[in-house]
């Protein structure tokens, strides 16, 4: 394969039924290790699926100016944290356009480690000049596993034999599996209970056993990214290039959007220095953003109602689509929106949607979404739906 | 004292899909179960400690999807898992298996005949259209025949139409499904023995009928019912067992303001001048309702809640002659770990779908001749499933539950029922398992046999059919329970009845429940 394949393809590679791979970050990793994913969605929510992240972004920031450096490049605010905590946090351009979203581990008072979607390295450099810091790529040598679901908990707990009941939500921990130093983080991207495991790429096979060992009577599923798909719609996450465009990688202005107009104000510091964007961000608070994130579940009874006009009983999404679809008034005339992710739920048993809307119109509850038909572009019904469309208690329990 | 807009007797899924649609709509509504517990035959218990066991139901069938959207029953903690493959081992070693991918499938099927691998998708994409033209029904209150009501003649001209829509063809095949045996019906299509005796075992399940039997072919559709609903999936099996959709339910029905109380028996049902005014508890209490709605078989709602001289004696005598000849079983059995069946050896993705035994149609038949003489079966057809691999909460980590649907255990035995009769049933049970998996009988750590009198006993169904009354042709649509009184309302004013005993019936579906609701309201306006 001339894509690289992650530190724990040895054991992924042969779960493979299909060879579906999808390219992530220039790596493979499993679309579904089963012929359909359905089995490796449901583990998400009734037992523990487990997921390679390794190919996501890493970087290591170390030194006395390491927060002084983040806390210039992201929106939230990094001195404020203490040790043992994870950020979830967008980082901006000058004029408030989000370039990329990821997490900040504070493993340290002078050691930080980012995560991130695109390469993040000369984005870094460029704003840690005169600053004493250190920036490694730690993309290469760090693999991780993303173990998700109610019974991740109970299943790490053995792997670890340790309590992990203390491990608050978005906070980290280090500890040994088997005799293998890792970092458990309570994190993830699927809104469940769940944790991801990082550790070095020399020792993802022992740690990946380790987990599968553990896990078995605990009905452990190794996933896959349409499985993943599902589930962070679910629980209302964006995915870059996805839901939004980098503000790099963008090519007209309106292709860009703000951390304000993606539902992600709460990540938004407003009790801290001079950060990218920031005063862009004042301005666009104050103004109100133009555009908001949101649910939308499409409307049975309208569903079936245009398959039936052609004699069929509905038809739903089997995986999760990411493409942009239109979003309309009630009265399907004027254009108000678009949806840019969507699929049908089997946990909810809805028809549910991400989708941007212009801030003027979304004070309204129902919309109709475009539906495509037996070839025909159509409508139906859609309510405005609050995101998450799930949020069990177990999540920060 | 308080007087309710609807009691509801009975807190099976029926009576709590009853109440929680009278409930949705502004009603006051107070349920009455006489089991500690809400659900009736889809209960999980903890029979033996850290094991629990989906008692009597084991999946779910049909649940209607317009009651989980309805009633957002997912909210309410309902989660349905996938439960996709069947296989069959046959007595000669071999197996026939039908995976959830359609390819694999084929592929299998090739193996014992080229020929019927193409006649499956043919014959699938037939069955896909009758189920469709069928499923309609479900959903619709049965119109009289005899009637010449304006709402009856709209109904039959509904009916009619549809019918006529579907066209030559497909009507004939309609025909014949609702005429022929399902291994008649079968042996038109295919010549693979052993997928016939699977396919024709669904025709059998809750029925005292046999694969050769007439009129078993039409149950042969609601498996294809449940493939219309594609993705939504309301059939599979429910993570907590079939208990946790009567909770979801029960939950859904309290969140629009029902009071649901348990070790609650009612005796009888309070009728003033041909009106019911509410019920008397066992306990003798009253409590007084404008609406009453039974939930129990019909033989209980109108045999047992009432007096004989509330109901006209014709009617009485259709009642009494409403068939339910409870014929299945139930071997519930904690697992130390999982068998190897000598067909698959070795624990795999089998062990996540339906074990069924069903290895020959002569199989099947002779099981059904040791029941027509009043035997149990020696040798029975059983559909397995292990609930813990579906979903591990259901036994403690490594260890397993299995569930063991029986058939034939005829209610009425020759000699009748004892608890000697019963370890025999559960050994010739086991033995068989045995049988297709050997050293699977030194796994078992503990074994609930549950015979169709235990059924009648705990769950109250007569004579333990899972149906409450039998699910022949005789006994659906118009003619359920009897002529005349298929629309939910009884010749008792403001007594309704919402059970399975009613049109449509059967499976955990919570249709009648559904269409009884709709039609109290409709009444109450």
């Amino acid at each position: 394969m001339s894509l690289r394949t992650t530190p724990f393809h040895p054991r992924t590679g042969p779960l493979s039924e299909g060879q579906a791979w999808r390219r992530w970050a220039g790596y493979v990793v499993a679309s579904s290790y089963e012929l359909s994913h359905d089995r490796e969605y449901h583990a998400i929510r009734n037992s523990a699926a487990l997921f390679d992240v390794s190919p996501l972004y890493k970087y290591l920031i170390t030194g006395p100016d390491a927060a002084r450096l983040l806390d210039h490049v992201v929106t939230r605010n990094v001195g404020k944290a203490k040790i043992g905590q994870v950020l979830y946090t967008p980082w901006c351009d000058n004029e408030g356009k989000q370039i990329d979203d990821g997490t900040i581990s504070i493993l340290g008072e002078q050691t930080f480690r980012m995560t991130s979607a695109d390469p993040t390295l000369r984005w870094l450099h460029l704003n840690a000049s005169g600053l004493d810091v250190k920036i490694e790529d730690v993309s290469e040598t760090t693999a991780a596993l993303s173990l998700q679901g109610p019974s991740s908990r109970a299943i790490l707990q053995i792997a670890a034999e340790r309590d992990l009941s203390a491990l608050k939500y978005f906070r980290l921990t280090s500890a040994r599996i088997r005799g293998i130093p890792v970092t458990i983080s309570r994190t993830g991207y699927t809104g469940d209970l769940g944790y991801e495991v990082w550790v070095d790429a020399a020792q993802a096979v022992p740690l990946w056993d380790a987990l599968i060992e553990s896990g078995t009577p605990y009905g452990i599923t190794p996933a896959g990214m349409l499985a993943l798909d599902v589930a962070r719609i679910e629980a209302g996450l964006l995915l870059i290039e996805v839901d939004y465009f980098s503000s790099r990688h963008a090519l007209i202005e309106s292709q860009k959007s703000s951390p304000l107009e993606l539902g992600l104000g709460w990540t938004v510091a407003t009790d801290k220095q001079r950060y990218n964007g920031q005063a862009a961000l004042d301005a666009e608070r104050k103004r109100g953003p133009a555009w908001q994130f949101t649910g939308l579940t499409v409307d049975w009874d309208s569903l079936e109602q245009l398959y039936a006009d052609v004699g069929l009983p509905p038809r739903l999404p089997s995986q999760a689509w990411r493409t942009s679809v239109p979003v309309y008034d009630r009265g399907g005339h004027k254009q108000l929106g678009y949806a840019t992710s969507g699929g049908w739920s089997p946990l909810l048993k809805r028809y549910m949607a991400l989708a941007h809307l212009g801030s003027e119109h979304a004070s309204g509850t129902e919309v109709r979404m475009e539906i495509t038909v037996e070839h025909h572009r159509k409508q139906a019904m859609a309510h405005v739906t609050p995101l998450p469309f799930f949020n069990p208690e177990r999540k920060r329990a | 004292m308080k007087q309710y807009d609807a009691i509801v007797i009975g807190g099976g899924h029926n009576g709590l899909v009853t109440a929680a649609y009278l409930a949705r709509a502004g009603k006051s509504v107070l349920v009455l179960e006489r089991r500690p517990r809400v659900g009736g035959a889809a209960v999980t218990e903890e029979i033996f400690p850290g094991f629990k066991f989906t008692m009597f139901s084991y999946v779910v069938s049909l649940l209607r999807p317009e009651i989980i959207r309805d009633l957002d029953l997912p909210r309410h903690g309902l989660h349905i898992l996938p439960l996709e493959s069947t296989v069959t081992p046959m007595e000669n070693g071999d197996y026939f298996a039908a995976w959830s991918d359609h390819d694999e499938t084929r592929r299998e099927l090739y193996r014992h005949s080229p020929r019927d691998a193409e006649a499956y998708d043919e014959y699938g994409r037939l069955m896909h259209f009758m189920a469709q033209a069928v499923k309609p029904i479900l959903s619709m209150v049965p119109p009289d025949p005899t009637s010449f009501a304006p709402g009856d003649l709209a109904g039959l001209l509904k009916l009619g139409k549809h019918f006529r829509g579907l066209g030559g063809e497909r009507l004939h095949a309609l025909v014949k499904l609702m005429t022929m045996s399902s291994a008649d019906f079968l042996d038109e299509w295919f010549e693979t023995d052993v997928l016939k005796a699977t396919k024709s075992a669904s025709g059998i399940i809750g029925t005292f009928l046999g694969p050769r039997s007439p009129g078993t072919a039409y149950v042969l559709l609601h498996h294809y019912m449940g493939e219309l609903d594609g993705v939504f999936r309301a059939w599979g099996f429910a993570k907590g067992g079939t208990g946790s959709v009567s909770e979801s339910i029960a939950a859904a029905a309290r969140g629009f303001g029902a009071e649901i109380r348990c070790n609650a028996g009612v005796s009888k049902v309070a009728v003033r001048n041909g009106r019911a005014t509410g019920v008397v508890l066992e306990n003798g209490d009253e409590i007084t309702a404008r609406t009453v709605v039974s939930s129990l078989d019909p033989r209980r709602t109108f045999l047992e809640l009432l007096e004989s001289d509330a109901l006209p004696p014709e009617f009485v005598q259709d009642i009494k002659r409403f068939k339910f000849r409870g014929s299945s079983g139930k071997v519930n059995l904690a697992l130390d770990s999982l068998p190897s069946f000598t067909c698959m050896p070795g624990i795999g993705r089998q062990h996540r779908g339906a074990i069924s035994i069903s290895p020959s149609l002569e199989y099947v038949e002779r099981a059904y001749d040791d029941a027509k003489y009043g035997e149990f079966s020696r040798r029975p057809y059983m559909d397995i499933v292990f609930p813990s691999m579906i979903d591990p909460g259901m036994a403690p980590p490594g260890k397993h539950v299995m569930s063991i649907f029986v058939q034939y255990a005829p209610y009425k035995l020759n000699g009748g029922w004892t608890d000697a009769k019963r370890e025999a049933f559960g050994d010739a049970v086991v033995n068989t398992v045995e049988s297709f998996a050997p050293g699977f009988k030194a796994k078992i750590l503990h074994r609930q046999v549950i015979t169709p009198l235990d059924i009648e006993k705990i769950t109250g169904l007569s004579e333990g059919n899972i149906f409450a009354g039998e699910l022949a042709l005789h006994q659906l649509f118009f003619l359920r329970p009897v002529a005349g009184w298929a629309k939910f309302a009884t010749p008792v004013h403001g007594f309704y009845q919402c059970g399975a005993g009613t049109h449509p019936g059967g499976g955990i579906m919570g249709a009648s429940g559904r269409l009884a609701a709709m039609r109290i309201l409709k009444d109450g306006k």
